[in-house]
């Protein structure tokens, strides 16, 4: 596969994913769907920053097997599961490569801890790191996936280091997805009108609010009411 | 002559478009003057749809709204920053200050936190209960009417709380609070500090036939398309123009300085326009600076002549001191109670529903001014930075932390909405020594000589913020909850923000009756030219526990209505 026909799988694979949920809000998939497919924004950018995406956007700094290799260490930190994708097939590969020229100092690092995974890799198997069996991946993984809290951060071990920051901008870059936030839940981002805690939450976690306290809120019924007071303050409608 | 001369007069030009600039607009305009508002970057609009931020999704962006192109993220509605490309500022003495500017329509009113609070009288007058730094030369009875206006034309939601240091004014219900919030009313009761609703410049209902009422998606940072929170452009400066009012908009012209005559009058202002990189003047009967604290006081400083040797309106040498930012700290914690919470929309409006007002008396503390508590927390909608350390609270509970495969699927959601955060904004003294000043030897890209900071905390600044978090730290322990950070020592300030950070910078042509000590007079009027007035926070005595906007528009307005009358009366 040359390196073209690579980001252009990498991409199609991201696209689908925003396809598959396109029936649920479709105004906004097709928006989405136009900027994965052009490149261009549609989110309030000023014609410099536009530019500035757009010249981030026409490099190339991961080499053709740095994002096959991204693309299966992102699908074993974030796999598919009965319901969801894996991360690799959300475009979470795409997403690294853009921040890695977009916050210049992710280069080193990830650059670096891939060529470390096919260091050990070679040394141990006699193979890259994205040629394993998933057993010799996750026995490498298993090294390296569980960071020692007693340590700071920056003194923990290169190779933990790389993997916290790849389960970072894997976790990242999925839930940040369509995908992603249907998968985690968040109701958001949908005009609506707040009204309180659902009562079976506030039973679920032992709260209640107070009548004096509810008395000062919103009715929402007069929401649409034109406001007007008397001359101490109170409100008249 | 290469400077291009207008010869046009305005009756007031005005410098800035944010709230003292946008009031200025408004009330100028409506007074029937003919107005230039002279601003310093692009024309924004929230509702034009190349310009909006609000109601997109975190995949529209490819950093995912991550901060690396705009200073609070992708979404956030600002342009400007602490570092702005071709305009440097420098520091004094190893001294911190982080000097935050907005570049656009409306200023940083596009993207703020809509707390609106109003001073009490012991704000005004806090000299007189501690000894420390001065009085203003008005009181709450002077501004009253103004904040009454104020709240009116604007909006807010709050409630009429009866607290001596807490003046209400003219409400609009404040919505519910969220779960998250319900803890902290709980966890802080627990101690006696006081929780009420807070204080917001957002419609939850209907003002006006203009404006529309929020419809609760969290996002007042990315500024509100359908003029349901405060923007200066949105609530003052569109509405003005929409009423008829003679207003000349010059986008991006970034202005230098004051002209004056040899009366010592000022005539107009100088700018750089920055498409053609040339300098035009513009002339005015009146001159009304609004380009935030700092940026003022730069222009005066600036705005040398024979007349004005020292600078303009700084006979006195007052210009640039008594800076001074609000104090800030802040803690974060893991509520366990608020582990696998069901899912439902609580983005609310953006910001807090409750917090906490200065609760105690300082007389017992060791420390003379207060600060109040800002909450926030919840399941807001994932953005860059979403996921990180996924299941670091695992360490609470005695499991493994990190790992790898699906199992971090059910760690998120574990997680979402379990974390609960507090800021203190305090009161810092006002000093003359922490100043801004002309660095001689450094440049702007306009040309223009640059701002040099310096700026010290005292130790009436560090004893405040280890008391947040001694408060901090006994909310979290009747939250329940753990703190993710323990509490800042001394070596750290006690987590003081370094000044600048807070973006409450006020005090740089401070207000008062004695020229010798004073830049401006009680209607913010030059002491040094009475044609020239200051509307942004540059004539703050003492700034509160409270943020500054909506004293910057009761005295903004306050000043404009002085301002007609004085011309009317043709004493200026």
């Amino acid at each position: 596969m040359d390196r073209r026909e690579s980001i252009k799988s990498l991409f199609i694979g991201a696209a689908a994913g925003g396809l598959a949920l396109a029936s649920c809000q479709p105004e906004i998939s097709a928006e989405a769907q136009e900027a994965m497919a052009t490149g261009a924004t549609n989110y309030g950018r000023t014609p410099e920053e536009d530019a500035q995406i757009a010249a981030l956007h026409a490099q190339q700094f991961f080499t053709p097997h740095e994002l096959e290799s991204l693309a299966i260490l992102t699908a074993l930190i974030l796999p598919e599961n009965e319901d969801f994708p894996s991360a690799a097939s959300v475009g979470v590969p795409d997403f690294i490569e853009f921040m890695a020229k977009d916050y210049p100092a992710f280069q080193t690092p990830i650059r670096g801890g891939l060529m470390w995974l096919d260091h050990i890799s070679n040394r141990r198997f006699g193979l890259e790191f994205k040629k394993l069996e998933p057993a010799q991946q996750h026995e490498i993984l298993e090294e390296i996936a569980y960071p020692d809290l007693a340590v700071s951060e920056g003194a923990r071990p290169l190779e933990v280091r790389f993997f916290s920051l790849m389960r970072n901008l894997t976790l990242t870059g999925y839930y940040t997805t369509e995908t992603g936030i249907k998968d985690l839940g968040y109701q958001g981002n949908m005009p609506n009108v707040w009204d309180g805690v659902p009562q079976e939450v506030l039973d679920q976690h032992g709260m209640a609010y107070e009548e004096a306290w509810l008395a000062k809120c919103i009715d929402q019924k007069t929401r649409g009411n034109i406001a007007s007071w008397d001359e101490q303050g109170n409100l008249l409608t | 002559m290469q400077i291009k001369e207008s010869s046009k007069i305005y009756d007031a030009v005005i410098v800035g478009s944010g709230a003292g600039g946008g009031m200025a607009t408004k009330i100028l305009s409506e007074a029937g003057l003919n107005i230039a508002v002279v601003e310093a970057g692009p024309h924004f609009d929230p509702s034009n749809p190349d310009q909006q931020t609000q109601m997109k999704w975190p995949w529209e962006s490819p950093r995912r709204g991550a901060n690396t192109q705009r200073t609070f993220g992708d979404f956030d509605a600002l342009y400007g920053g602490w570092d702005i490309p071709g305009e440097p500022y420098t520091r004094k003495d190893g001294t911190k200050f982080d000097w935050f500017r907005a570049r656009m329509l409306g200023g940083r009113t596009n993207h703020w936190g809509r707390i609106s609070l109003r001073f009490s009288e012991r704000d005004f007058k806090h000299k007189d209960v501690d000894g420390l730094g001065d009085n203003w030369p008005i009181g709450y009875e002077d501004v009253k009417p103004y904040y009454d206006k104020v709240d009116k034309l604007i909006g807010l939601f709050g409630s009429k709380e009866n607290l001596p240091n807490e003046p209400d004014g003219f409400f609009l219900p404040p919505p519910k609070p969220r779960l998250h919030e319900l803890f902290y009313i709980k966890g802080a009761r627990k101690s006696n500090i006081p929780v009420i609703p807070s204080r917001m410049s957002m419609l939850t209902k209907k003002i006006n036939p203009e404006r529309g009422v929020c419809f609760y998606c969290g996002q007042c940072n990315r500024s509100c398309s359908a003029y349901a929170d405060f923007s200066a452009g949105s609530c003052l400066i569109f509405p003005a123009q929409k009423n008829g009012g003679q207003i000349d908009l010059y986008n991006n012209a970034m202005v230098r300085e004051v002209l004056t005559n040899s009366e010592g009058k000022a005539t107009g202002i100088s700018y750089i326009d920055k498409a053609d990189r040339k300098e035009y003047t513009l002339r005015a009967k009146v001159v009304v600076l609004a380009a935030s604290a700092c940026s003022s006081a730069r222009i005066l400083l600036n705005s040398k002549s024979p007349q004005h040797p020292n600078g303009l309106g700084n006979s006195g040498n007052t210009v640039g001191k008594y800076l001074h930012d609000s104090t800030g700290s802040g803690r974060s914690a893991f509520v366990p109670d608020l582990v696998n919470r069901k899912m439902y929309n609580e983005d609310g409006v953006g910001g807090m529903h409750v917090y906490t007002p200065w609760w105690l008396d300082n007389k017992k503390l060791d420390f003379p001014r207060g600060y109040h508590i800002e909450v926030w927390g919840g399941m807001g909608m994932p953005n860059y930075g979403f996921g990180f350390n996924a299941n670091e609270y695992n360490k609470f509970f005695g499991l493994k932390v990190g790992g790898y495969g699906n199992s971090l699927r059910s760690d998120v959601k574990k997680y979402y909405g379990s974390v609960v955060g507090f800021g203190g904004r305090g009161e810092s003294i006002a000093m003359e020594d922490n100043y801004c000043e002309i660095d001689p030897s450094v440049v702007d890209q306009f040309g223009i000589p640059v701002l040099r900071f310096h700026y010290n905390w005292s130790d009436f600044e560090r004893k405040q913020a280890k008391h947040m978090h001694e408060t901090f730290d006994e909310l979290i322990h009747n939250m329940g909850g753990e703190a993710l950070s323990a509490a800042p020592g001394a070596d750290r300030e006690y987590g003081l923000e370094a000044p600048g950070r807070i973006i409450h910078e006020v005090g740089t042509t401070r207000m008062g009756n004695d020229p010798k000590t004073s830049v401006v007079n009680q209607f913010q009027q030059l002491h040094d030219a009475n044609n020239v007035f200051i509307v942004d926070a540059g004539p703050f005595v003492s700034q509160a526990d409270k943020n500054p906007t909506w004293t910057i528009l009761a005295l903004s307005w306050r000043t404009c209505d002085y301002i007609v009358e004085q011309l009317k009366m043709q004493n200026i």
